[in-house]
């Protein structure tokens, strides 16, 4: 019997002592800092959104303080603690517009919505399968994957453009557009949407989409399209109002090309020979990094080049000029400063583990690099208080 | 008393204790009539330069395990990577080298997946398992097909065998499980004899649960206070599956012969990752999984034993997606495996056997999966091994020579490229020393060297395949010691302690990269290395504390660095993930069952704890998950009746109703219960 009680005692005894696992404490954020700054009057610091590889629900936010040099990494959780799962998963787009920053959480199917300068969560709008979003006046205009479904012949679904109105955050109408719509942009009286058409492709590259939806801003209906070239992604405008349309390629044969759409003619007048993941135009300046699998070297072949939006010429096809470009991974976002020309490129690295953000001045020459969350990718300019 | 002092008399003496005790101590009254079960011996045990981990009979049924998986964690070196709930997906990882170098071996032949190398252990239910045994680089053993030598680690299981009292010639079992989740688990057993030399035995098993259960995610603020606190239900993880299993049994002259048919046919709901604004997601997974094999082994001369194993495969499985905010996504994948085995073992001298064993293997898949290949696989495998015990000293060598013949056939694509054929030569080495007559303590060695092909997801997969890829290879180093002990009196029975020391390389790890701009676009590539440094220590003893009263301990532990050191391209990058632990790898993790038997009760304690790890390589706060230990308890009671036997038990799973993640963003039960009843006749 006693022995009985011994064996029972040591057994409670170890129950006790491994009763020792902590409570989770909410992620804080880690803070590094750069010694040169270069401080404008008009812009207080860059937001990144962090996407977070699929099903991790590791999204995060990260703010870089122009002022003071500082980086702070993942600052959602520990400013926005009582949301519960944080962020969410799979950040696909960060834009600020008003007082409101917007980041759109695809595989979290949902915009979170934030105060632009303390980034605290204001509200959310429920979006399934969104993509991207872009602004005109009071409306918010966002793009999403999950349209109507079609099941003959084959299983297919559309896309389509919601309106939302910014101040509630309500949805106001939908415009179908074409398949797996991804970035737009609205520009003089028009949303022009890419439409990849991305879920389509994989045995037959034919079934990608290759248009430009073209939408009225005021009746909010999809008046044409354009033909342009297989599985569209990127959209944006220079200075002239004309548009850069980028094309991921087809994987296979078919590479990612660069092309131009004439504002007047309203169809493709010329197509850049680069390839281009992700750009940005400043001024008369084309800044495009790409990434593009090669089945002949089994490597990732990465440019960095600088197309003139005027001569349409390229100016460079590796803008870095100190030689950091051996050491970026897979370069992910661009964007470049509007006044100092500081180009930043994020580095996503192997996409489950941290990413990196480089900044180079207007010669191609590192200035810092912070490390950052899974897969830095959007980047989105915070002006000053006025 | 005159003490026997010879090894093998004592070595016998161990097995049948060990079996006594956990076995035959369900007996009501002691002092009548003892009633003890058959004794099988396996000769074949005494062979084995390096003995195994292994759970069996009473022990094994009383552990609150519900599937295969959960029974293995009970062993060092074994990390499970479980996706919750009863129908969710189950891994095993030895020492950490990964899943795919595995080998799981059913009633003594490989169970396969060309498809994607992971065997799901959760669906393999304990119900008809009599034994589970583990083995870090192979069964020493020299007489086995030469799939045996072919894994980094191997898991047999080997199912019930009919068992006959005298005069008997039917034995029916009927099982009934019920508990949490909404689980409804009838089976039932017939074995019956044809004669004295063959056998039968049927069995079917279903399994409908609901998969539903309570979660909680908490988080509290630097200052304890709560920031949040959510509970959810688990949704879409139900499972309906049903198994079968026949075969037939015969002892011949001097050998024996075995015939199995089996098929398991299932539906479940893939609840997958929790993320925020998600809580529910509504993917299914279909399988049908059936093979039939046959053994055959006979002693043909004083000298000469001869194996034959043949098999034959089919795996169907559907893969659903009916999300419409998500790719719709509706595949279907039927694999084929046709296996045919040769063993010949040859004793030159008493003390000296040679093995050579020559296996084919064919296996193919097929999809409808758009831009999927056909790929068909030749595998030939031929073993030569060598076992030589010299005074105290046993020695076992072996070399595997692998030849790897690939095809492929257009299947939804017009790009088609077989992967180059592979040739492989692998050894091993395994050594064991007896230092003392008197002591049972033996040190023991090995060396392997092994390799694991890629598989045809890895190959050939739309988009994701690489057929340039290289084999992984693994190298292992192991130094260990065992000893045991056995008591005529005193109120230890006997106990027995293992503890290894290793270290292993993964070189050429097969690694997902991104390639490409655009949404996840993924790449097999060979860049990843990992070196695993570990020690398993692993005890159990038997004791009696009390008079009647009967306990088995059984407690193991492991401590392992298992360090990423795959290069980059970025060294800013490299310096993150550079030497960090691989995912999901604790620093330590443990276990402990304990059984009280007195008469017709049994109680069950067992303990499982899993330190500290990232889920990443990069081991940064962001990717830290916590500890994590659950305590199950089960009380079991046997009732004998003259004309059956009977058996109630209740468990009760994570006991203090922690609630944890095993793999990032899949929570885990909090506490749950089952009540099991069974009758035999």
């Amino acid at each position: 019997m006693r022995q009985i009680l011994k064996i029972t005692g040591i057994l409670a005894f170890i129950c006790l002592v491994c009763s020792c696992r902590e409570e989770t404490v909410v992620f804080p954020s880690e803070e590094t800092k750069v010694d040169s700054v270069t401080a404008t009057a008009e812009y207080a610091g860059v937001y990144v959104l962090n996407e977070g590889n699929m099903g991790s629900n590791k999204s995060t936010l990260d703010y870089f303080n122009f002022e003071t040099g500082s980086y702070k990494r993942n600052i959602y959780a520990e400013i926005n603690p009582t949301v519960p799962k944080e962020l969410g998963d799979v950040g696909n787009d960060l834009e600020i517009y008003g007082n409101k920053l917007y980041a759109v959480i695809n595989c979290s199917n949902k915009i979170e919505v934030m105060d632009a300068r303390t980034a605290r969560r204001l509200g959310q709008i429920d979006i399934p399968n969104c993509r991207y979003i872009r602004f005109d006046k009071q409306y918010a205009y966002i793009t999403s994957y999950a349209g109507p479904v079609e099941i003959n012949p084959e299983y297919t679904q559309k896309g389509y453009v919601v309106k939302v109105d910014t101040a509630t955050l309500q949805i106001v109408a939908r415009c179908i557009v074409g398949f797996q719509p991804e970035e737009l942009l609205i520009a003089s009286g028009k949303i022009y949407v890419a439409n990849s058409g991305g879920y389509m492709g994989a045995g037959n590259s034919d079934n990608y989409e290759r248009t430009v939806s073209v939408i009225d801003l005021n009746t909010f209906q999809e008046e044409k399209r354009i033909d342009v070239d297989y599985n569209l992604h990127h959209i944006k405008t220079d200075k002239r109002g004309d548009l850069w349309v980028s094309s991921r390629g087809d994987y296979k044969g078919h590479p990612s090309r660069l092309f131009f759409l004439d504002r007047n003619q309203q169809k493709i007048t010329d197509t850049i020979d680069v390839a281009a993941g992700n750009y940005c135009i400043v001024g008369d300046s084309l800044y495009a990094c790409s990434v593009e699998w090669s089945y002949v070297t089994y490597h990732n072949e990465i440019t960095y080049s600088i197309i003139n939006t005027q001569t349409h010429k390229i100016v460079t096809r590796n803008f870095i000029t100190d030689g950091t470009d051996s050491q970026i991974e897979i370069p992910y976002g661009i964007f470049v400063h509007p006044h100092t020309k500081d180009i930043y490129i994020t580095d996503a690295g192997d996409y489950i583990s941290p990413g990196m953000l480089y900044c180079f001045d207007r010669t191609g020459k590192k200035k810092w690099s912070f490390q950052t969350g899974d897969i830095p990718a959007h980047i989105a300019l915070l002006p000053k208080n006025k | 008393m005159m003490r026997p002092n010879l090894p093998d008399y004592r070595t016998a003496i161990l097995v049948i204790t060990c079996h006594l005790a956990l076995a035959g101590f369900s007996q009501s009254k002691l002092d009548s009539i003892q009633h003890i079960h058959e004794i099988i011996v396996v000769a074949n045990q005494q062979k084995e330069v390096i003995p195994s981990q292994k759970l069996t009979g009473e022990e094994l049924k009383s552990l609150n395990s519900f599937s295969v998986a959960d029974a293995i964690r009970y062993f060092s070196g074994v990390q499970i990577k479980d996706y919750g709930g009863i129908g969710g997906l189950k891994t095993v990882d030895i020492r950490s080298m990964g899943t795919n170098h595995m080998g799981v071996f059913y009633d003594g032949i490989q169970l396969g997946n060309a498809q994607n190398g992971q065997i799901d252990l959760g669906k393999f239910s304990l119900d008809n398992i009599e034994e589970i045994s583990l083995y870090n680089g192979q069964k020493s053993e020299v007489f086995q097909a030469a799939k045996d030598f072919g894994s980094s680690g191997t898991i047999y299981l080997r199912s019930r065998k009919p068992h006959f009292e005298p005069g008997k010639h039917d034995h029916v079992k009927a099982v009934f499980r019920t508990g949490s989740f909404d689980l409804v688990n009838p089976s039932i057993l017939w074995e019956h004899k044809l004669n004295d030399r063959i056998s039968t035995s049927f069995n079917m098993e279903s399994v409908y649960s609901s998969g539903k259960y309570q979660f909680r995610y908490k988080r509290i603020l630097p200052n304890h206070q709560v920031a949040y606190d959510t509970t959810s239900t688990r949704q879409n993880g139900d499972i309906h599956s049903f198994r079968t299993e026949a075969g037939i049994s015969g002892t011949i002259d001097r050998g024996q012969w075995n015939t199995k048919f089996y098929f398991y046919d299932s539906n479940r709901g893939i609840p997958g990752a929790i993320v925020n604004n998600i809580w529910k997601r509504s993917q299914r997974q279909w399988d049908r999984n059936l093979f039939t094999q046959f053994s055959w082994q006979k002693a043909v001369t004083q000298k000469y034993e001869l194996m034959f194993n043949l098999k034959y495969a089919n795996d169907f499985m559907r893969y659903l997606n009916p999300d419409t905010t998500l790719m719709h996504i509706d595949n279907s994948f039927r694999q084929q495996e046709v296996y045919a085995s040769m063993a010949n073992k040859y004793t030159i001298q008493k003390n000296w056997d040679v093995n050579l064993s020559t296996d084919f293997q064919w296996n193919t898949l097929h999809s409808d999966m758009a831009g999927f290949v056909r790929p068909t696989r030749l595998t030939t495998l031929i073993a030569a091994a060598t076992a030589i015990s010299w005074q105290r000293v046993k020695v076992q060598g072996s070399v595997l020579a692998t030849l790897i013949n690939e095809g492929v056939a257009t299947g939804n694509t017009d790009t088609v490229s077989a992967a180059p054929n592979r040739q492989e030569v692998s050894p091993a080495l395994f050594i064991s020393y007896k230092p003392f007559e008197k002591y049972n303590l033996s040190l023991r060695t090995f060396y392997k060297n092994i390799f694991r092909m890629p598989t045809f997801n890895d190959l050939y997969y739309t988009d994701i395949g690489n057929i340039a890829l290289k084999p992984e290879y693994t190298h292992q180093y192991n130094l260990g010691l065992y000893y045991s002990k056995n008591y005529d009196k005193g109120f230890i029975n006997s106990w027995q302690f293992q503890a290894d020391a290793y270290y292993n390389e993964v070189t050429n790890k097969i690694v997902a990269v991104p390639k490409g701009n655009g949404m996840y676009r993924w790449m097999m590539m060979n860049l990843g290395y990992v070196e695993i440094r570990g020690i398993d220590l692993s005890a159990s003893g038997v004791f009696e504390p009390v008079k009647k009263v009967f306990a088995n301990i059984k407690i193991s532990y492991t401590h392992q660095k298992a360090q990423d050191f795959s290069k980059r391209k970025s060294e800013a990058l490299q310096s993150i993930t550079y030497g960090g632990q691989i995912p999901y790898i604790p620093w330590n993790n443990g276990s402990a069952i304990v059984g009280l038997t007195y008469k017709n009760w049994r109680v069950n304690y067992s303990f499982i704890y899993v330190g500290e790890r990232y889920h990443n390589s990069a081991n940064i706060p962001e990717n830290y998950e916590q500890p994590w230990y659950t305590h199950d308890l089960s009380f079991t009671r046997t009732l004998h009746q003259k004309q059956w036997n009977g058996k109630i038990s209740v468990e009760i799973n994570n006991l203090l109703s922690q609630d944890y993640e095993v793999v990032l963003n899949y929570p885990m039960p909090k506490r749950n219960y089952k009540i099991a009843l069974s009758v035999e006749i």
